[in-house]
């Protein structure tokens, strides 16, 4: 019997062989990341007695869910990681400039396939777009890991995500994972090593793949995984990995998976999670016509650049309805400069959005705030009560195609009957 | 010595549907605070006053399926602690919210048919050395901690359990 790669990915953290599912190991991450957590980790240092680290250069550090700073507290706190990372020689320390830690750490090199990386964030399952073993901790795990190097770990069972594609036009990754969310239930997946196959998974690129690991989450994956293979050697390449370095792993082909779930994609309507549940999830067709407040296109899930050019196809032209706030937050500087450099950003600008910082924005509850009884529809990955202002408020999930083509006509709108 | 007491957890439950979420428990905007006592007064707050009074009055929470889901927020485990959780009993929890418990001293037990058992309010006894979720006089048996989240929850929580590693290593 092969092995999975998560089996494959804990035996390499962990310098043990044999592994399997269930049990517990040691395991030494390759890289930890803080966010806007990081001044949690560093108080708890402090309370420890602030011992050595262990490997400063496994440390990355982003501030990205309340930046700019709203508080003077949250400067302080800001303060205090900046100055922390300069005084402890940690490289990677980027400040409230840069945008999402996921997509800013992928972009900068820092991710490889079959690293292992935990970070103080759920979505931290989107680096198995690059074929990495991502997981969300707590800040004391961090933090341990600073000093200790390591944690513990449950080899988790595995579980196949069969898709098949091509999508319709109007239909993307976000619909699939959507889909699938609501199929299996935001605990479907819970503890497993999720890995998506198939002809259309390995048509994508590395973007798409991060919308399809980032909201395996929804469904309680421990990680997600696509398979490296050469477009996730260009995207590697391209961003500056130390490629000497690389070595991919992946299950064998006769792996077990406990479960095997199937998503045709060819015949897939527009999907929309409707609250306050990410499985609360129907076809476009159960909801539209429903009035929207505010729409907000970001976080990590949504707003990386192609996600904004399929924005920009919609918008361009048009204008927001009246009364209605589009809210376009770019998940990266990176993306933000190439959105400017080739005129997406002046077509959203011109459609009437409202353009902010890179950063996790309103998602992460930061600006973007609605009122009682006010609707969002969001290109997010959670519609939590209460996640962006008033608990009285509603928050709807889609593809930024249907965020878009809804902005224009101020309802939820199928974007397959809008002419681009 | 253990933090937790080895004397049996409970009292009076508060009990909740499946897939309590993280933003309901502790929402995003009260994550500024670290303090078990500050957080717990925003604890549940997105359901309401007479939710968060009874949670005050509930040293045991009872909840349903995916207990915890959501956020790598640690705070949703530690605003438990501060409004006087000594134990959650679900039927399943979220892995991270497992694993937040765990590291900060929470007891967080999986015992579906205890859960089954339990109405609001009922008293909910958990004996974490015998393994046992006790309702109404009946015993409901689960599935013991694997050793090294033993030792990590009997310390406290991670942090605790470290810093006494670390001083046995200087003595």
């Amino acid at each position: 019997m092969g092995k999975t790669f998560a089996v494959k990915a804990l035996e390499r953290a962990s310098g043990e062989s044999g592994l399997a599912p269930g049990q517990i190991v040691d395991a030494f991450p390759d890289l930890y990341m803080s966010h806007t957590a990081t001044w949690r980790c560093i108080k708890t240092l402090e309370k420890m007695g602030w011992p050595d680290l262990f490997d400063r250069d496994r440390i990355a550090m982003v501030m990205d869910h309340i930046s700019p700073a709203a508080t003077s507290k949250i400067a302080g706190d800001h303060r205090l990681s900046r100055e922390f990372a300069q005084r402890m020689g940690i490289k990677n320390f980027f400040d409230v400039n840069a945008g999402i830690a996921h997509i800013v750490l992928m972009e900068h090199g820092l991710v490889k396939p079959g690293n292992l990386i935990i970070g103080t964030d759920s979505h931290s399952t989107i680096y198995g777009a690059l074929g990495a073993l991502g997981t969300g901790v707590g800040f004391s795990e961090i933090t341990a890991a600073w000093v200790t190097g390591k944690l513990w770990m449950r080899v988790p069972e595995s579980m196949k995500i069969l898709v098949k594609g091509p999508l319709p036009e109007g239909v993307y990754p976000k619909d699939v994972m959507l889909k699938l969310i609501g199929d299996i239930s935001a605990d479907g997946a819970t503890y497993f090593s999720v890995e998506f196959h198939g002809d259309w998974v390995e048509s994508l690129s590395t973007s798409e793949r991060m919308t399809l690991c980032n909201l395996a989450m929804e469904a309680g994956a421990k990680n997600a995984f696509v398979p490296p293979d050469a477009e996730t050697m260009r995207y590697l390449e391209q961003h500056g990995a130390d490629m000497a370095t690389v070595v991919p792993l992946a299950s064998d082909p006769d792996a077990e998976f406990a479960r095997t779930v199937e998503i045709d994609g060819t015949t897939l309507e527009p999907q929309i999670a409707v609250p306050h549940n990410v499985d609360n999830v129907v076809p476009i067709s159960d909801v539209a016509g429903t009035k929207v407040d505010q729409v907000f296109i970001g976080s990590c899930a949504n707003a990386k650049y192609d996600d904004l050019a399929i924005a920009a196809r919609y918008l361009k032209g048009r204008t927001v309805a009246p009364g209605v706030r589009l809210v376009v937050t770019p998940a990266s500087a990176d993306i933000m400069a190439k959105a400017a450099a080739d005129g997406i950003v002046t077509t959203l600008i011109e459609s009437g959005a409202l353009l902010t910082n890179p950063g996790c924005g309103a998602c992460a509850g930061s600006g973007g705030a609605m009122a009682d009884g006010e609707v969002t529809l969001s290109t997010a990955n959670r519609n939590f009560r209460g996640r962006m202002g008033s608990y009285e408020s509603s928050i709807y999930l889609s593809s930024p195609a249907v965020a878009a083509a809804s902005a224009v006509s101020g309802v939820i709108t199928d974007p397959r009957l809008v002419t681009v | 010595m253990s933090v937790i007491s080895t004397d049996k957890l409970g009292g009076p439950s508060i009990v909740f549907g499946d897939s309590v979420n993280t933003d309901v428990i502790i929402p995003g905007r009260y994550l500024v605070s670290i303090d078990p006592a500050e957080l717990a007064t925003h604890a549940f707050e997105p359901l309401g006053a007479e939710v968060q009074a009874r949670l005050l009055r509930s040293p045991v929470i009872v909840a349903g399926r995916n207990f915890g889901c959501g956020s790598a927020r640690e705070q949703a485990a530690t605003c438990l602690i501060g409004a006087g959780v000594k134990a959650v009993v679900a039927r399943s929890y979220s892995r991270v919210f497992f694993r937040n418990a765990i590291n900060t001293g929470l007891v967080a037990v999986e015992c579906p048919a205890a859960v089954d058992a339990v109405k609001e309010g009922d008293d909910v006894w958990v004996d974490y050395t015998a393994g046992t979720v006790t309702v109404g006089g009946t015993d409901y048996a689960f599935a013991p901690f694997p050793a090294v989240l033993k030792e990590i929850l009997e310390a406290g929580g991670l942090i605790p359990h470290l810093m006494g590693k670390f001083a046995k290593e200087k003595s």
